[in-house]
């Protein structure tokens, strides 16, 4: 079922344009993966699609307008989670987690109601970050610290996620622990976008492919086609070894042109 | 870990935040009948209390009621609007080196003050003083964040803050000595000092309506710091508002820091020194910091203030050198705690 879409979506920073007329129609319980290399508006898209920066064109939220939605309506749909994984201050992780409970109302993590409660155990139960709830965030390592991260995204229950490269900087575990969970996100009925330079990972765990390049949407569709060799030496400049495994598409960035 | 020992935890921390701030309160009340004994005539706090409710004898009241009344409680508002303010700029920089005085804020209030009175457009009893100072403050702490922009590192902030500081203070220096009058030139020298000598409850009236208002402003915000602890974008994305907390928090800074100077002229630090003595006691969490911290800013300026009083000297010190002497080597000291972070350029 069609949840979100894009249409003619432009975005221009400081005069300069960054995308150009994107459309796109994504549904719901897919996970969608945004890639292309440095500098092609994958972070732009992100934040525009999320409201957070203003661009023209027109998107659309389970039927609304973006534009017409408050601030705070478009938190409850959109979970946004930017790169880095950054804490300021040294929180406890739960305190980090109840933040995604804002948008509802929830502003106090000491004051949650029940409702809000469970919500932010059902995501720290999720990624499996209860034992170390009361561990300030900052002593965390970057693993688990992510694990954090998308607990605090998962507490909002929002139709859709959008994560910048949550596995940047994480161990090959790690990313793969990060990816399974936003497949099972994504199984669960939710919209998951996200952006990764890994190929690879977008390969195996997306059920679609966004190509960016140089600000305009270039391919798309599902991995083996949105990620075909023709994309892969005009977008990236490379070649790929491809394979299947266990059932699962395999895309090894291998630069020989 | 189970939901039981997590709420435990949480009860835990919760029973901790209000032993520390009880105890706080109890501190600026002890304070406050320190204050309010101390001086040329030494009260028992006992006298203190009959004094302050209509007993004692006649001398004792007007010494309570008339002249120490009016200092303590410019001590007591000004001590914490200075903690709020600075709680609530580290808040929104997620940065423990900011702080009001840091930015030049009471620098700029004080040359707003200084321009109405060295033009003669006001003596210093009227309304004019606090705007001057409030619209000179919300100048400066709003080129300050404009500056800084979004993300802003500790070394942009402390470099545009030690700019803005230091054009204020030139600002104020070319005021004097344009200024043809000595007499006037001497008493704004003085009052830049900083100083709750000799307060009525006139000043009072003059800076309490702003620095209300100003503490009710930030206060309003805290729930947002907190969701600001993880970056601006992520605060967006959480439904906050951030450019209109940034101008709320502008405000709320310049009304108080405004108002305060323009009864007391400079008095620096508080506001930098006040969050950080309260976080070992009760964390991190921003919201949570700032009545503590008002209550401690409170405390600091009350204690300095008395202590300006006991300390022998032949000519009066005043309590803006004071909290300038102590604040600035404690400067020092988070400067040498940060310097990973400065010499990195990032905070």
């Amino acid at each position: 079922m069609t949840l979100l879409t894009a249409q003619n979506l432009s975005v221009a920073l400081a005069g300069r344009s960054v995308l150009r007329d994107i459309s796109l129609s994504l549904s719901s319980g897919h996970l969608v993966a945004l890639v292309g290399p440095n500098g092609a508006g994958k972070t732009t898209l992100l934040r525009a699609l999320a409201g957070l920066l203003p661009s023209d064109g027109a998107i659309h939220i389970g039927g609304d307008a973006l534009s017409s939605l408050p601030l705070r309506e478009r938190a409850k749909r959109f979970a946004y989670l930017p790169q880095g994984h950054i804490v300021h201050w040294p929180l406890p992780a739960r305190d980090i987690v109840a933040l995604g409970r804002y948008p509802h109302g929830a502003t106090d993590p000491a004051r949650l109601s029940p409702r809000d409660t469970e919500a932010v155990l059902r995501a720290m139960q999720a990624v499996d970050v209860m034992e170390f709830a009361e561990r300030r965030v900052t002593e965390l390592s970057g693993g688990e610290r992510s694990r954090v991260a998308l607990a605090r995204v998962l507490a909002v229950e929002a139709p859709v996620i959008l994560a910048d490269e949550p596995t940047a900087s994480l161990d090959p575990r790690h990313q793969i622990d990060v990816m399974k969970n936003l497949r099972v996100t994504a199984d669960k009925g939710v919209l998951v976008i996200v952006v990764t330079h890994d190929l690879g990972l977008a390969a195996r765990f997306a059920d679609h492919v966004l190509v960016l390049s140089e600000g305009r949407l270039v391919s798309q569709g599902g991995p083996a086609e949105a990620l075909s060799e023709q994309v892969m030496a005009d977008v990236f400049r490379i070649s790929a070894y491809r394979a299947e495994y266990q059932r699962e598409a395999v895309i090894v960035p291998w630069a020989d042109l | 870990m189970s939901v039981q020992t997590a709420t435990a935890t949480n009860e835990d921390a919760a029973r901790r935040r209000i032993g520390v701030t009880a105890a706080l309160a109890a501190l600026v009340v002890l304070l406050v009948l320190i204050s309010l004994g101390i001086g040329p005539v030494r009260l028992s706090p006992v006298t203190v209390i009959e004094a302050l409710f209509g007993g004692g004898s006649d001398v004792s009241q007007v010494i309570v009621r008339e002249i120490r009344l009016p200092r303590t409680l410019l001590a007591l508002a000004i001590g914490a609007i200075l903690g709020l303010s600075g709680a609530s700029l580290q808040g929104l920089l997620r940065n423990p080196l900011a702080s009001p005085s840091l930015f030049g804020a009471p620098q700029s209030a004080a040359f707003g003050a200084v321009l109405v009175i060295a033009l003669g457009l006001a003596d210093v009893r009227s309304y004019a003083l606090p705007v001057a100072a409030i619209i000179a403050a919300f100048g400066s702490v709003f080129v300050l964040l404009t500056i800084a922009g979004r993300n802003a590192g500790l070394l942009i902030l402390i470099l545009a803050g030690l700019a803005i500081s230091s054009l204020a203070g030139a600002a104020t220096a070319l005021v004097m000595n344009l200024s043809s009058n000595p007499f006037v030139v001497l008493e704004i020298a003085f009052w830049l000092l900083g100083s709750l000598e000799d307060r009525s409850f006139q000043h009072v009236a003059l800076a309490l309506p702003f620095i209300v208002v100003g503490a009710i402003i930030l206060f309003s915000q805290r729930n947002a710091f907190r969701a600001l602890s993880l970056g601006e974008e992520a605060a967006q994305s959480l439904g906050v508002d951030v450019g209109r907390l940034r101008l709320f928090v502008i405000a709320g800074v310049a009304l108080g820091v405004g108002g305060a100077v323009a009864v007391s002229g400079t008095i620096g630090f508080i506001g930098l020194v006040a969050p950080h003595l309260i976080r070992p006691l009760i964390g991190h969490d921003p919201a949570r910091l700032l009545l503590p911290s008002a209550l401690a800013g409170s405390a600091l300026l009350l204690a300095a203030d008395i202590a300006v009083r006991i300390i022998p000297s032949t000519s009066d010190i005043k309590v803006g050198v004071l909290t300038s002497i102590i604040g600035v080597p404690f400067f020092l000291y988070l400067i040498m705690r940060e310097r990973r972070a400065l010499s990195g350029g990032v905070a």
